[in-house]
């Protein structure tokens, strides 16, 4: 390949200097984070686990190492169109076949985190985003929309916040995700919270209408971020690339963000 | 009477801990019968059975008719002492780090004579006696003399602490305080003056539920974090409290309905395994030394752990299919861990139950153990110094079919 491409090397500068920062969009895979839950009938996603192998010790004298274990949705994570229902026929739609040239993208950041606060079955509505363009600008095509609602701050239990009737956490509302999908052309929906849908999003039209229209169209999701109040409204470029797994339906990934 | 056993003070540090030595072990293979009778809570010696006779010490032919049809039969535990004595000086380790310590020779109502441990509430020579057989510090038989009237703190006499795992001023750590065994364990064991309780809670972001809820602010127990699915979970409260538990029941449990072909039971299989099997393996390794070392640890020493499970670890009950694999990997791994607790003069207590009156078993038709009975068998158990509980009606009848004709249950169960 011809040396083409000057922009490289003016990325690599501003990134040895400082004037383009990474801002690391993942929390630590532990085993105290929560995950997702579904009623004890169903099927499970394990949470994730770490078993030693050798400690420089009699199992491995100059060396440490683990074993890990977790299901594919654990921690910050990766959703792949496969996933649901809406995406299962769809070309390249596994972590193993999805086009890569799209794991780096714009991200714009919508701030949701005063709403947030004050409820937490806040829904991010289309309006709420159409008075955000009429601020930002229009959601660029191809762009990431990371929802900011300040959820990563909390502690293990308010922020998996199950009730007696599941979980209270914000989300979009089913015409959001519709407009952002089929009128903004957006690569991914991204949320701070467990799923990318809010928490009773199980009880919208259609059900859990944020993971029904991205995989539905070929749109990755992302959940579990954090560190979403440290990105700018928009002009960051972030980084998910998930792992290489046959068939996978997501995976943990670290999200990097340049800004 | 026996003094009142008082709560322990605080340990001196600059002092040793004294270290866990055994009373013999040697038996023959004749003699493990008594060790049966001993961990199921039974008083049974060797009976001829062509001419009834009872025997000790057990042997190969009876000495009456010279028959060898000889086996195990309940026998009556009433009996008269004929002499007793104190032993003060004992060339055997175990009874020197105890000394002085009381015997007696029982004439038993079922023929034999008997040399036993003998109660301080006996009497002495001539008077009656009660006779039971323990499971000692090496996990043999041994006969034990009562007195025939219980005095007021009988069960505090330090010989007869030795056979038992007595909770009281004892602490405790039960590892799921999410099972709904765990609340009518707290209720039985402080019933009987245990001391702290400490209840493992998984995945605290959970809501409490109902048994959680009851516990929560109730004095002597505090919560602590504990997910026997991670090892470094499990690894941190051993390093916190690992010191401080004396008695360890494990109520963690993974009851789901099971089909064979169904590919998802793969994964409810692992489950199971990670959280019965491998959880209670995670245990063993964080609280197994700790808890060992600590076995001769004055009177409120480690003295006992304690696992639930359902009577199909002995049999497979296919409508809850892989629960009767993964219990009976557990209790496997029960029989492994009793030859190295016994080492620290820790008791492995086995407390099969049938299904029991929780959510997961409600399809079941009764008769079922109640969180409650399942409680008051274990601490009565461990107040008693049995190995094998089988609580309620539909364990102790599996008890009994599987004794008669395994192959029965099995198709029974099967059909």
């Amino acid at each position: 390949m011809s040396y083409n491409q000057p922009i490289l090397e003016q990325l690599a500068s501003a990134l040895s200097a400082g004037a383009i920062r990474i801002i690391d969009l993942s929390h630590t895979l532990s085993p105290a984070f929560p995950n997702i839950v579904m009623p004890p009938e169903l099927g499970q996603s394990s949470g994730f686990r770490m078993e030693r192998i050798s400690h420089y010790d009699a199992a491995g004298p100059s060396w440490y190492w683990n074993n890990l274990s977790f299901g594919e949705h654990t921690g910050t994570h990766f959703d792949a169109p496969i996933h649901w229902f809406t995406g299962k026929d769809l070309a390249n739609n596994a972590l193993d076949t999805l086009d890569v040239q799209r794991l780096v993208a714009p991200a714009c950041v919508i701030d949701c985190s005063g709403e947030a606060t004050e409820n937490a079955d806040f829904l991010l509505t289309r309006s709420f985003v159409e008075a955000w363009e009429a601020e930002h600008g229009r959601i660029p095509s191809g762009s990431w929309v990371l929802m900011r609602t300040d959820w990563s701050r909390r502690d293990a239990a308010r922020y998996a916040n199950l009730l007696a009737d599941g979980a209270h956490t914000p989300g979009p509302d089913a015409e959001v995700m519709r407009w952002l999908v089929a009128e903004r052309n957006i690569i991914g929906f991204g949320t701070e919270t467990i799923g990318t849908d809010a928490g009773q999003g199980g009880h919208f039209d259609p059900p859990y209408p944020a993971h029904h229209y991205l995989h539905g169209a070929g749109r990755y999701g992302l959940q579990c971020l954090t560190n979403l109040d440290q990105l700018p409204p928009r002009g960051a470029l972030i980084v998910t690339a998930p792992l290489k797994i046959e068939n996978g339906s997501g995976s943990p990934l670290r999200v990097l963000a340049l800004v | 009477m026996v003094e009142a056993l008082r709560k322990p003070p605080r340990k001196d540090p600059l002092q040793r801990t004294t270290v866990p030595t055994l009373p013999p072990a040697a038996r023959s293979r004749a003699a493990q019968g008594l060790t049966r009778a001993a961990a199921l809570g039974r008083f049974a010696l060797q009976c001829c059975s062509d001419c009834g006779t009872f025997l000790y010490p057990p042997r190969e032919a009876c000495p009456a008719c010279l028959s060898d049809r000889l086996d195990y039969r309940d026998a009556p535990q009433s009996g008269t002492l004929l002499s007793e004595t104190t032993i003060r000086v004992s060339n055997d380790p175990y009874f020197r780090q105890r000394s002085p310590w009381r015997i007696g020779l029982v004439q038993l109502s079922a023929g034999p004579q008997v040399i036993c441990h003998l109660h301080d509430d006996c009497g002495a020579g001539g008077s009656s006696v009660y006779v039971t057989l323990q499971l000692d510090k090496s996990g043999q038989a041994v006969f034990f003399g009562l007195p025939p009237e219980k005095q007021p703190n009988w069960a505090d006499e330090r010989k007869w602490r030795e056979m038992t795992a007595d909770p009281k001023f004892r602490r405790v750590l039960i590892t799921d305080g999410r099972s709904a065994v765990a609340a009518a364990l707290v209720g039985a064991l402080q019933a009987a003056e245990c001391g702290e309780i400490f209840v493992g809670v998984s995945e605290p972001w959970k809501p409490d539920g109902a048994t959680l809820s009851k516990l929560r602010g109730l004095a002597g127990v505090t919560l602590v974090d504990l997910d026997l699915t991670s090892e470094k979970s499990v690894r941190d409260l051993a390093g916190s409290i690992g010191a401080k538990v004396d008695i360890l029941v494990n109520t963690a449990d993974h009851v789901r309905p099971s089909a064979l072909f169904d590919p998802a039971e793969l994964n409810r299989g692992r489950e199971a395994m990670e959280r019965v099997v491998m959880g209670s393996l995670r245990l063993v390794q964080a609280f197994g030394p700790v808890m060992t070392s600590r076995g001769a640890d004055r009177a409120t020493s480690a003295a006992a752990w304690v696992n639930i499970l359902p009577v199909y670890a002995e049999v497979n009950m296919p409508e809850f299919g892989m629960h009767s694999v993964a219990a009976a990997a557990a209790l496997s791994l029960s029989q492994w861990m009793r030859s190295e607790f016994r080492q620290g003069g820790l008791r492995v207590v086995n407390a099969f139950a049938g299904p029991l009156e929780t959510e997961w078993f409600e399809p079941l038709p009764p008769p079922k153990v109640t969180p409650g009975a399942l409680a008051s068998a274990i601490v009565k158990g461990l107040k008693s110094g049995t190995e094998d509980l089988y609580v309620g009606v539909v364990a102790e009848d599996i008890r009994d079919r599987l004794a008669s004709n395994a192959k029965a249950v099995e198709r029974e169960l099967g059909q």
